[in-house]
């Protein structure tokens, strides 16, 4: 399968990216992992007259925590990187345990987190889980930076708010306020196949009080679904049997799944009460694929 | 090396987009000129004739066109030729001297790691980015490391094996503890 025929520019600079961005308008698409572009560009359901390829752009490789604790991914970090991070492990628990069960291992040598975001595929792990950290993108454009809540950036499926001349730059996690915990779950029929199931949890104790909570769901709905109902119901409490139990219950309402050649909507919503009890009953998931 | 591009009728010849390329594959340093929808496992296969990378399923699934690029390993089905600019790519033909197999290749011989051998190279060259980094893998660690490579003959078992072996031999070879 070939793609359709374009037009390809490698800059070396985000200023210039942004120019032939510009310049290329609605048919121009930019290139980061290509794990999921390439793919879609074979297949033609994206046939992009321009291709501005950013992996020549130096310093965007980066994932950082500010002084403040303020984790920041840039656009070419690759999953591999996030999974092998020891910063990573020690103090983003959502995200460490999400970095390995993202496609396979070679897809993650080259595919980005905020490629994945914009990708902004229903099915996309990396979206849940920037969602229940309530984390956000910075897009760069001829006017500057915006920030943009990750909860906003995607209006429906494949597709963001970025204007035609933006680039995602870096994704943002907020510090935490209290203790982290959390994880993510992911039911898969095979590695690398999309989520039957997947769900985000992230949570910050202060004690035993919980005083922020996120969970979101993947591949239950047409969209990443952030389940607030469930999570604000956690917030101000102590983890007990009976408040998993309705966080759970509450997710598990939110959940929009249908039924397909990865499980029933029933079984599918039933995973999803099944994953929040599992990840709110356990510290810390770290890697765990769901068989 | 002579390259025919589709013709689509409305653009002229000069407009196709051409690039022209510069990397080293096993070794060798190439230049070459592309198309940018060019895809590596195409360049590999047609434009360099090393036949070793096979497409699979070419959907990014199957890991069969595994290559490694610095040192990577990648499915060259889902990356453009252009993309490997200045870069340097291994595939399967590289892994053999003229004399001798390589240890992955023995190994692969030994336990009876392929059957119809069509994922055969992607896996290699996957174990090959793996006991670059980790000399000494658990079989967990193989089998974490070739979870993006499937085939569809073995059920596993002698891969990981094979893989194993060639891990042990290496380590012998390089005065090992």
């Amino acid at each position: 399968m070939y793609p359709s025929r374009f037009r390809y520019e490698a800059p070396r600079s985000l200023d210039e990216a942004i120019n032939l961005l510009r310049d290329g308008g609605d048919y121009a698409k930019v290139l980061a992992g290509g794990q999921s572009l390439v793919p879609l560009m074979k297949l033609r359901f994206a046939s992009p007259e321009l291709i501005v390829d950013i992996n020549n752009v130096p310093g965007l490789d980066y994932h950082r925590a500010d002084p403040d604790g303020t984790l920041r991914i840039g656009a070419l970090c690759r999953h591999v990187d996030l999974e092998r991070s020891a910063q990573l492990k020690a103090t983003q628990p959502t995200m460490a345990a999400a970095a390995p069960l993202i496609a396979d291992p070679i897809v993650r040598n080259r595919g980005t987190l905020v490629g994945s975001l914009c990708h902004a595929d229903p099915q996309g792990d990396w979206a849940s889980v920037v969602m229940a950290l309530g984390g956000s993108i910075v897009a760069q454009g001829p006017d500057g930076r915006r920030t943009i809540p990750v909860a906003d950036f995607v209006i429906g499926p494949f597709q963001n708010v970025l204007e035609p001349d933006e680039i995602a730059v870096e994704a943002v996690i907020p510090a935490a306020k209290g203790i982290r915990s959390g994880g993510y779950l992911k039911l898969e029929r095979r590695v690398g196949d999309f989520a039957t199931v997947g769900v985000a949890v992230a949570l910050e104790k202060s004690g035993e009080t919980v005083i922020m909570a996120g969970i979101a769901l993947t591949g239950v709905g047409g969209s990443t679904i952030g389940a607030t109902a469930a999570a604000d119901a956690l917030v101000g409490k102590a983890l007990s049997a009976q408040t998993i139990e309705q966080a759970a219950g509450l997710a598990a309402e939110v959940a929009r799944p249908r039924t397909d050649h990865r499980g029933s909507a029933d079984y599918k919503r039933h995973m999803v009460r099944t994953f929040v009890a599992r990840l709110l009953g356990r510290a810390d998931i770290t890697a765990e694929r769901a068989a | 090396m002579t390259i025919v591009y589709e013709d689509h009728g409305d653009e002229a010849a000069s407009e196709v987009p051409v690039r022209r390329i510069r990397f080293t594959v096993n070794g060798d340093k190439k230049i070459a000129e592309v198309e940018p929808r060019l895809l590596l496992s195409h360049l590999i296969r047609r434009g360099l004739g090393l036949t070793g990378t096979h497409m699979g399923c070419d959907t990014t699934n199957c890991g069969a066109c595994t290559v490694l690029v610095d040192g990577r390993a990648v499915k060259s089905c889902t990356m453009l030729a252009v993309q490997v600019d200045g870069r340097d790519i291994s595939t399967v033909e590289g892994l053999a001297t003229a004399s001798e197999l390589h240890p992955l290749q023995e190994g692969f011989k030994e336990e009876h790691g392929l059957q119809c051998g069509f994922c055969t190279p992607g896996m290699m060259m996957a174990a090959k980015a793996l006991l670059d980094e980790n000399p000494d893998p658990t079989e967990e660690d193989v089998r974490w490391a070739l979870s993006g490579n499937l085939c569809r003959c073995t059920g596993y078992q002698n891969i990981a094996k094979s893989v194993l072996w060639a891990a042990a031999k290496l380590r012998s070879q390089s005065g090992g503890r």
